[in-house]
């Protein structure tokens, strides 16, 4: 049994223009000390999605579907139940180390916090603990700085605590949204390297969350490729890297920018986009949400949602015209 | 035990202190004393008879020259000799002394009520954001604004004790016949001063709560499982009552300039009530030493108010001033 | 930006509110210099502490005057506090402010200095004091209360203006070689404009409440003009015989403060909805 089972989940939210339809019939699953990554980018619907996996989202917000975890269906579960969770058997680690953070509580306080809250640890023993921690993620001379606060510290260390108070409790999975991505690139590799580290020393299963797929490709075992509220493509990395089978997915890789990169005739080549924008999730076309955006896209396309096409390896993609892409 | 931060922030803030009473005692002796002229001469009114005039101005001294009057008068605040009143003809501090014993428990009372219901009003409000709750909280606090606190006192009065006669309308017995008698005389001023100050520190609760309610660090708590209730209480409240105590503290000069009008609705003989009556009276001295005494108060106030700023907020450095 | 202030302003209540608050105030000191239902200047003991009828629909006060007629004169009286008290505040302060930012240095801190400083004397105190030394009356308590509007305005214009100047567009202005003061009147004011006029709507409620209460300390309006302080200063003696007059004033006081306020804050939403902030 997965550990995480996404089944079909839907997630709307009522805006002021409308119903905006925010993750529509995603599924996925993950196991037990694995890993898996979210590609997207801003507006894909990606961090609702996270979001909704520790029941945080709006009170507009209206889900359907099926989120189980460790046997548990957690869909419209009530929020005692999603208190027990949080911080406890699933840690989150946000975006910005910058805010994350209350700026009135020392780190120690605040790392301490899950521990004694789930654990029921006194004063003493969660900053016993809490100091463990704190040395475990690299913050240095821990007992002088547990009682430091936050804007003592750099964004870098910021996200280490971050990281310390998230592991607290011994989580079977941690989801990171965009952990590095605030970050110094110099920061961003040790603080990846760290995550990685805690992921598999405690055999915790990890969502990784980017926009960056550089960062997938190196860090995580499976990969899902969101756009639009729809994963139009998913398998396992090595598989979806050799072969990308999106058109999207494709357009998102050879939009790297690379140093020195030169064509046939010698000549530098102009950095390769994908035409338009990304649409408001308000806005999403009927069929495919990537139609209006693809080059290969045919008017079949606009009608309806392209099924999911195996090919083969646990490799997934949402698109009928799969055959024709580069 | 106080770090060398802390210090250094609390020297700059006692100098600041300082310099303001300073400079608040010149403004004072500029208005009072330069201004008006001669102030014997209105004194005795404009009929009076020159050579009265002349005598009185001599005796108040008030033919040395400004300098020596502002040197001798501080050094009078400085010993504890304020003068006497021309109107009263007893010594200054005494009746300073006796009027304080009035008002100063009158702004504790109103201070406190003022507290408890604007941040209980407030946190409501903000936890009921938008809905019903929030709207009412709002449209109370919109008209308690509107209200001048002498007019809710008339109407305190007006039911309290024209109606239900459970409250006198005015008078105070003094503290020496017996706690309770006094401390119910002032209970409907207490009241009136404390509406209209709550009306405005709900309102910048609340908003200060929603302000905080936005922050990501409350998106972290909460992923740590606490309830909204825990996050509530454990990160937002303290956050938020940064701007609120910032607030309270510039209140209290509303609230004492409140007074002045109060004890007046409320026949109180207050520190406010005596300030008017010699205004009234063109009591100079008392006027003077109770308006120093005044802002004297209000700026030892703010000052204690930063300080407490800065012990709540971690991140105010001896820098920021 | 006119078609959509219309559009915003129709569809906001509190500005809808305070704006019919705010125009019935309006209204009413506009009638009075034509007419009142009765005259406001004589005196008839015989009608004296009369009860609300169909004659006289608020009652009489102690000198027989028509309740309702006095009110809509002392409306006249609480808008002519307001608005020279509020102007003389804005033409100052705002001068002041404008200057502030645009010096910056050493002026722009005595210019902060001295506006923080007035904090340490509250308004109303300030405002009895010089009234007493220079004598009670409309005219000096105007005065009055327009000093001590220049603080505020001096700081809430300093704070707008030093947004502006930071602003790239400004920077622009001064590459191109433009001097400050053409900067400040031809860049920052209207820019500030809608801040300022909100704060004066906050301003002329704020004014209204302290001609108020230094009518009912005597210090203001002097009879026999009528103005809603002193109405209900004399009210206070007569609660028992006649309670009512202590209370139309002090309604009247209220809706006028009240529309002011919510017009502001309406104000405040509806001429610059990129502030709009949590309500």
């Amino acid at each position: 049994m997965s550990l995480l089972s996404v089944t079909n989940l839907r997630i709307s939210l009522q805006t002021h223009r409308g119903l905006a339809i925010a993750v529509r019939e995603v599924s996925f699953a993950l196991e037990r000390g694995k890993s898996l990554g979210l590609i997207g980018e801003s507006g894909s619907g990606k961090s609702i999605m996270a979001l909704s996996l520790l029941g945080l989202l709006p009170e507009q917000a209206h889900v359907s579907g099926s989120i189980r975890f460790a046997g548990q269906e957690l869909a419209g579960a009530d929020e005692k139940t999603w208190c027990k969770l949080r911080g406890n058997r699933i840690g989150m680690v946000f975006q910005e180390p910058m805010t994350a953070l209350n700026p009135v509580h020392t780190i120690g306080h605040q790392v301490a916090e899950p521990l004694r809250l789930h654990e029921g640890l006194s004063l003493r023993q969660a900053r016993e603990k809490a100091l463990a921690l704190l040395n475990r993620v690299g913050i240095p001379d821990p007992v002088k700085r547990i009682d430091a606060y936050p804007h003592q510290f750099s964004g870098g260390q910021r996200q280490r605590i971050t990281i310390a108070m998230a592991l607290a409790c011994g989580p079977d999975l941690l989801i990171a949204d965009e952990p590095t991505t605030a970050l110094d690139v110099t920061v961003q590799r040790q603080i990846l390297e760290l995550i990685q580290d805690l992921v598999t020393e405690r055999n915790m299963a990890l969502l990784l969350i980017s926009h960056d797929l550089g960062l997938i490709a190196q860090n995580v075992e499976h990969m899902l490729v969101m756009y639009g509220g729809s994963i139009v493509e998913s398998g396992p990395t090595q598989g979806v890297f050799s072969r990308m089978a999106h058109p999207y997915t494709q357009g998102l890789f050879a939009a790297r920018p690379r140093l020195g990169q030169r064509g046939i005739d010698g000549r530098r080549v102009r950095l390769s986009t994908i035409g338009g924008s990304v649409p408001e999730l308000i806005d999403l076309p009927s069929g495919c949400p990537f139609y209006g955006r693809c080059p290969i896209g045919i008017e079949a396309c606009a009608q309806t949602v392209p099924g999911p096409v195996a090919l083969g390896a646990g490799h997934v993609v949402r698109c009928i015209r799969t055959g024709e892409s580069i | 035990m106080l770090s060398a931060n802390m210090r250094l922030f609390i020297l700059k803030r006692v100098i600041t202190l300082l310099a303001t009473l300073v400079g608040a005692s010149l403004v004072v002796f500029l208005v009072l004393e330069i201004l008006p002229g001669n102030a014997a001469q209105m004194l005795m009114g404009p009929d009076a008879d020159p050579e009265a005039v002349v005598e009185l101005a001599t005796r108040l001294g008030l033919d040395q020259p400004a300098m020596v009057r502002y040197g001798h008068w501080v050094g009078g605040l400085l010993t504890g000799d304020l003068g006497t009143s021309y109107a009263y003809s007893s010594p200054v501090l005494e009746l300073i002394q006796e009027r304080l014993a009035l008002t100063v428990p009158l702004a504790l009372m109103a201070m406190i009520l003022t507290t408890v219901l604007a941040i209980s009003a407030g946190l409501y409000a903000a936890a009921r954001h938008n809905r019903a709750g929030d709207v009412g909280i709002m449209g109370l606090t919109q008209i308690g604004i509107a209200i001048p606190n002498f007019w809710f006192a008339i109407l305190l009065i007006l039911l309290f004790s024209v109606h239900l006669n459970w409250f006198s309308a005015g008078g105070f017995p003094g503290w020496g016949d017996g706690f309770w008698p006094a401390f119910q005389s002032l209970v409907l001023p207490a009241i009136s001063l404390a509406v209209v100050q709550a009306a405005i520190l709900a309102r910048i609760t609340r908003s200060a709560v929603l302000e905080v309610l936005r922050e990501d660090f409350v998106r972290t708590a909460r992923s740590k499982g606490l309830s909204q209730r825990a996050a509530l209480w454990r990160h937002v409240l303290r956050n938020a009552m940064i701007p609120v105590i910032t607030v309270m503290g510039l209140q209290f000069a509303n609230l004492l300039a409140g007074t002045i009008v109060v004890e007046n609705v409320f026949y109180l003989p207050g520190l406010g009530r005596l300030i008017f009556q010699s205004i009234a009276n063109r009591d100079l001295i008392v006027v003077r030493n109770c308006v120093m005494l005044l802002a004297a108060m209000v700026v030892t106030v703010n000052f204690l108010v930063d300080v407490l700023y800065a012990v709540i907020d971690p991140r105010v450095k001896a820098s920021d001033i | 930006m006119t078609v959509g202030f219309n559009q915003r302003a129709l569809r906001h209540p509190s500005f809808l509110l305070g704006g019919a608050l705010t125009l019935l105030l309006l209204l009413a000191a506009s009638l009075s210099l034509f007419w009142t239902p009765w005259p406001v200047f004589e005196v008839n003991m015989p009608g004296k502490l009369a009860s609300p009828s169909a004659a006289h629909w608020l009652g009489t006060d102690p000198f027989g005057r028509d309740v309702a007629s006095l009110l809509l004169v002392g409306a006249r009286n609480s808008i002519l506090v307001g608005v020279i008290a509020v102007s003389i505040g804005m033409t100052a302060g705002t001068a002041l402010g404008l200057i502030a930012a645009a010096s910056k240095g050493w002026i722009e801190e005595l210019i902060m200095r001295l506006s923080d400083f007035t904090f340490a004397f509250p308004a109303i105190l300030s405002a009895i004091m010089m009234t007493a030394v220079f004598g009670a009356g409309i005219v000096n308590s105007i005065i009055a209360i327009g000093i001590f509007n220049i603080p505020t305005f001096a700081r809430v214009t300093r704070a707008s203006a030093n947004a502006i100047w930071s602003r790239e567009f400004i920077l622009a202005a001064r590459a191109c070689g433009k001097g400050p003061v053409r900067i400040t009147l031809e860049h920052v004011l209207p820019n500030i404009l809608s801040v300022l006029i909100v704060q004066g709507t906050i301003q002329f409620a704020l004014a209204i409440l302290a001609e108020a209460a230094l009518s009912y300390l005597g210090l203001g309006t002097q009879p026999p003009q009528p103005s809603w302080g002193r109405m209900l200063s004399e009210a206070q003696s007569l609660l028992f015989q006649a309670p009512l007059l202590a209370v139309f004033p002090g309604v009247a006081i209220v809706l006028a403060v009240l529309g002011l306020n919510l017009m502001g804050d309406g104000l405040r939403d509806v001429l610059d909805p990129r502030l709009a902030r949590m309500r």
